[in-house]
């Protein structure tokens, strides 16, 4: 049975703005990110990493790198565990430790450039260096693919001998194929045949970087009791365990993760990439060792978004009410299976109702890195596609496009692309906070000579979702109480926790003082990822909170020698049911526990298996330089439904963080690759992420229809404001000049080609 | 360029008002040499190659990327790092600004950030938006989508 809340509004600390507990260290240079790890005696590593795509390794010498000065081991793929083929939910996206393991060190064929083949840890970064370059590596390059359609030709090479595909339920081997999968449901095909008006077109999409701006890292010891003890910046301590475990084959027990202030993950940081290296390099050189991970490797080696190939078509009924829909959607997963597919079809539809649909979705490797959760992964993409199809269909037949996502809007009852039913959802209300919006009612404005200006619309999807979360409490004798939670803090989400406890005990958000816990000092807790953390963190965090109030109710009891079933609590103040005039507060009970039973402690903990849908639509004004074809944001409004916002500051945060993300991705962001599969932009210079002079202020609209699954009514934030940004822009270009982009990125190249 | 090769550099710099006297590997940078030989780890890296900000420093009161300055090029110097913001009387105005406005989320380009605002402010008190998002162009900041950034660096001037 699911616990279900009733709205409540009269907050005192929920709603509120305070400092975040953690914002003195993060602005004084204090806070203890990854890269800051010191340990007595810590050495550096390094990986040396293939310059090829896809190749054989023939052979590889190390002797000269081990030879090398300052240098204490040098590990291959020789040197990994054989890790067992089982699959893990890792919260947002599987891995398979077999293929996780063979993605951190390669084997005997590299799958994608920059592919690890060998780590050397020396006295400094310096040394390590400098003996990486003597490893000597012999390769046997083999042809690469590198866009779906290539990889899923007859005579493609094939990147995994042991994959077996999964098509529709059939196994195929010898194939680049991982998985096919569809969800279909009604009559499509006689639905699509009685539409008044269709639209069938084709997107693509270029592979994306999470850009974060901290590099992944690691240090590890593995010590002589054979406990590897790591710390390292990563969305998910407990996962990190998971993973560094089954790579290592040792069991989570023998594992600590400690992580240490994030820089920026996105979904990037869930996979671990140097903790396991780390840790055998530690083993067989009896040192600590860390690991910095080089820009360059950063884009060549880890989490893109999965470009994409998609075909959609959408068919409506005459009085401009959509009958059916059809979407197949081809994912690159790069070099191991995984490319969010699932994701991908829950969210292709959910903004429309739509009776009939059917969803098609391909997961195929190519010579990339492998994929990684990005912002709601799957999502963007096929936003992109269904947002502008449906622009393109509304110009055909003459309607509002505003007004068609009013008439079509799933709600409540609606059933989502692969069957879900929504339950209680603010679709309807987010596009009537857009309508209201000052943007929305403004005019566009004139451009200057030489320039058009044009604006866009595009709703946007993301389920989140809840899962496993843990959290501790203990009372100070001043009334103050400290919080261990498992969420590592991304981005404020340790004051939201806070705020969540101070909420029940009636004191202040700065009277709780949050910590993020190692994985030996708080209970399981599932990744900072899916837009979970305030929803199940902030839960868990809630019922540990009640927790303690119900402790205290028996030392009042004890205090005032009553039954604790006649102990009241009510905004931070015990009270006597039978005897209105006895009260306590929480901060006086507080210093006299020591005569009550000594210290008071709570727990708590959830296991969520649904949360909040998450929709928004955003409003997109571009101005165009019809002789360069650049595109400049000149206005741009998030509107989105949060449940409700525990710290709008830090919701604003996501939803104008999320906004840049998919604006970047729309106007510049790609994976360029050269015809040998090697990426042609790996550096912040290449790949333009935007900059402050790129972007004028992002307006916010937080709409609040709460989330009955939770205690204050909590949706979640993190990844529904980068889905409508790219089909936003693409409607804002084609109602400034006239023209329809069907790839990203659109760049002045492609806006300057389509105007020829 | 090994630990053994050219020998080390004898640097003389003054480091948040503090005078430092350090053997530098001639190969080492200014932001190695501040996080890895005085510990002094609030200067983040983020990519080595001068694109992104992280690891911006004051040198003689000029912002610099750390990352592109070897550390011997310091000898005689005055560096000023995010770690000398504040004194004993609290937060510089641009720190107290971030905290208010909300102007970090994952924070590892704060430090960066703040040096950079604290350079421009230094020596215009009160620029326009444009100005402040000019300025700010060689920081990344990935989290955020610099509204909050630029809110605060308003607030902070004059």
């Amino acid at each position: 049975m699911v616990a279900t809340f009733e709205p409540k509004t009269d907050y005192k600390v929920v709603g509120t703005r305070p400092i975040r507990h953690d914002g003195y260290d993060k602005v004084t240079g204090r806070a203890v990110y990854g890269a800051d790890m010191k340990l007595p005696g810590l050495i550096w590593a390094v990986c040396v990493r293939s310059p090829h795509a896809h190749a054989k390794i023939k052979s590889i010498d190390t002797s000269a790198a081990e030879a090398s000065t300052g240098v204490f081991a040098v590990i291959t793929g020789s040197d990994m565990p054989k890790a067992q083929s089982k699959l893990v939910d890792l919260g947002e996206g599987n891995i398979n430790f077999k293929w996780a393991s063979n993605k951190l060190m390669a084997d005997d064929k590299v799958l994608y450039k920059g592919h690890p083949v060998a780590a050397v840890a020396a006295a400094d970064r310096y040394a390590a260096e400098e003996a990486a370059r003597k490893v000597v590596v012999e390769y046997e390059v083999l042809p690469s693919v590198t866009n779906v359609v290539d990889a899923l030709a007859e005579d493609a090479p094939i990147l995994l001998d042991d994959l077996v595909g999964d098509d529709l339920g059939k196994d195929v081997n010898n194939t680049n194929m991982a998985a096919h999968e569809r969800h279909e449901f009604g009559d499509v095909e006689g639905a699509m045949k009685t539409a008044a008006h269709t639209i069938e077109r084709e997107y693509n999409m270029q592979m994306v970087h999470q850009g974060y701006i901290e590099p992944h890292n690691a240090t590890a010891t593995w010590d002589e009791e054979n406990r590897v003890k790591v710390w390292t910046s990563t969305q998910g301590a407990f996962t990190a365990r998971t993973q560094i475990a089954g790579i290592l084959q040792i069991p989570i027990s023998s594992v600590k993760v400690t992580p240490l202030e994030i820089g920026g993950g996105f979904g990037g940081k869930i996979p671990v990439y140097f903790e396991p290296l780390a840790a055998l390099l530690s083993k067989k050189s009896g040192r600590p060792v860390k690991m910095v991970m080089e820009r360059t490797a950063v884009f060549e080696t880890t989490g893109p978004t999965p470009g994409a190939r998609m075909i959609i078509k959408l068919g409506a009924d005459a009085n401009g009410k959509l009958v059916a829909a059809t979407a197949d959607i081809w994912f690159e997963a790069g070099a191991n299976p995984g490319a969010f597919i699932d994701p991908a079809a829950q969210c292709v539809y959910a903004p429309y109702e739509i009776p009939n649909t059917r969803i098609d979705g391909w997961d195929v490797l190519v010579n990339k890195p492998k994929v990684a959760p990005y912002r709601a992964p799957g999502s963007p993409q096929v936003a992109f596609a269904m947002e502008t199809a449906v622009d393109e269909l509304c110009e055909q037949a003459g309607w509002d496009s505003m007004q068609f996502r009013i008439d079509n809007a799933s709600k409540e009852g609606t059933r989502r692309g692969d069957g879900v039913l929504f339950s209680k959802i603010g679709m309807q209300e987010v596009l009537e906070a857009a309508t209201a919006s000052d943007h929305w009612n403004s005019p566009v404005g004139e451009a200057p000579a030489g320039k058009k200006r044009g604006r866009g619309i595009a709703n946007g999807y993301w389920f989140n979702i809840g899962l496993k979360s843990s959290a501790n409490l203990s009372l100070n004798s001043d009334g103050t109480v400290q919080l261990t939670e498992g969420s590592t803090d991304i981005g404020g989400s340790r004051t939201s926790m806070a705020m969540h406890v101070a909420e029940v005990l009636g004191i202040g958000a700065h009277d709780v003082r949050p910590t993020v816990g190692d994985t030996e000092s708080i209970g399981y807790t599932d990744v900072t990822g899916g837009s979970r953390t305030t929803y199940a963190t902030g839960y868990a965090c809630w019922i540990a909170a009640n927790n303690l109030v119900e402790e205290l109710k028996k030392r009042v009891a004890i205090l005032w020698d009553i039954d604790e079933n006649d102990v009241d609590f009510n905004d931070g103040v015990f009270s006597s049911k039978s005897e209105q005039k006895k009260t306590i507060s929480f901060k006086d009970l507080a210093g006299k526990l020591e005569d009550l039973g000594g210290p008071a402690n709570s727990t708590g903990s959830v296991d969520l298996e649904s949360a909040g849908d998450g929709f928004g639509m955003h409003i997109a004004d571009v101005e165009i330089d019809l002789k360069t074809g650049k595109t400049d944001i000149v206005r741009y409004t998030t509107i989105h439904d949060v449940g409700t916002a525990i710290h709008p500051s830090y919701v604003e945060g996501q939803m104008q963080g999320g906004a840049v993300q998919g604006i970047g991705w729309a106007l510049n962001e790609e994976y360029f690759m050269t015809d040998e599969g090697s990426m042609a932009n790996s550096s912040f210079l290449d790949y333009r992420m935007p900059t402050s002079l790129d972007l004028p202020k992002i307006e916010t609209v937080i709409v609040e229809v709460p989330n009955p699954l939770h205690p204050y009514g909590v949706r979640g934030v993190g990844e529904t404001p980068i889905c409508p940004p790219i089909p936003a822009i693409a409607n804002a270009i084609k109602d400034a000049v006239g023209v329809r982009l069907y790839k990203t990125p659109m760049n002045a190249g492609s806006i300057v080609d389509a105007l020829k | 360029m090994t630990t053994s090769s050219p020998s080390k550099v004898h640097v003389t710099t003054t480091i948040n008002g503090q005078e430092h006297e350090l053997l530098v590997p001639p190969y080492m940078s200014l932001l190695d040499t501040l996080r890895e030989l005085i510990g002094l780890t609030g200067t983040k890296e983020g990519c080595l190659d001068g694109n992104c900000g992280a690891c911006t420093v004051s040198v003689n009161g000029r912002i610099v990327d750390s990352c592109l300055v070897l550390g011997p090029e310091v000898d005689g110097k005055t560096v000023d790092t995010v770690e000398g913001m504040a004194t004993t009387d609290g937060l510089h105005p641009l720190q107290q600004a971030f905290l208010e406005e909300a102007a970090l989320q994952c924070g590892i380009c704060t430090p960066g950030f703040l040096v950079a605002a604290k350079g421009l402010l230094d020596n215009e008190p009160s620029p326009s938006e444009g100005r402040i998002r000019h300025w700010l162009a060689g920081n990344l900041c990935r989290c955020t989508g610099y509204d909050k950034i630029v809110r605060a660096v308003q607030k902070a001037s004059s």
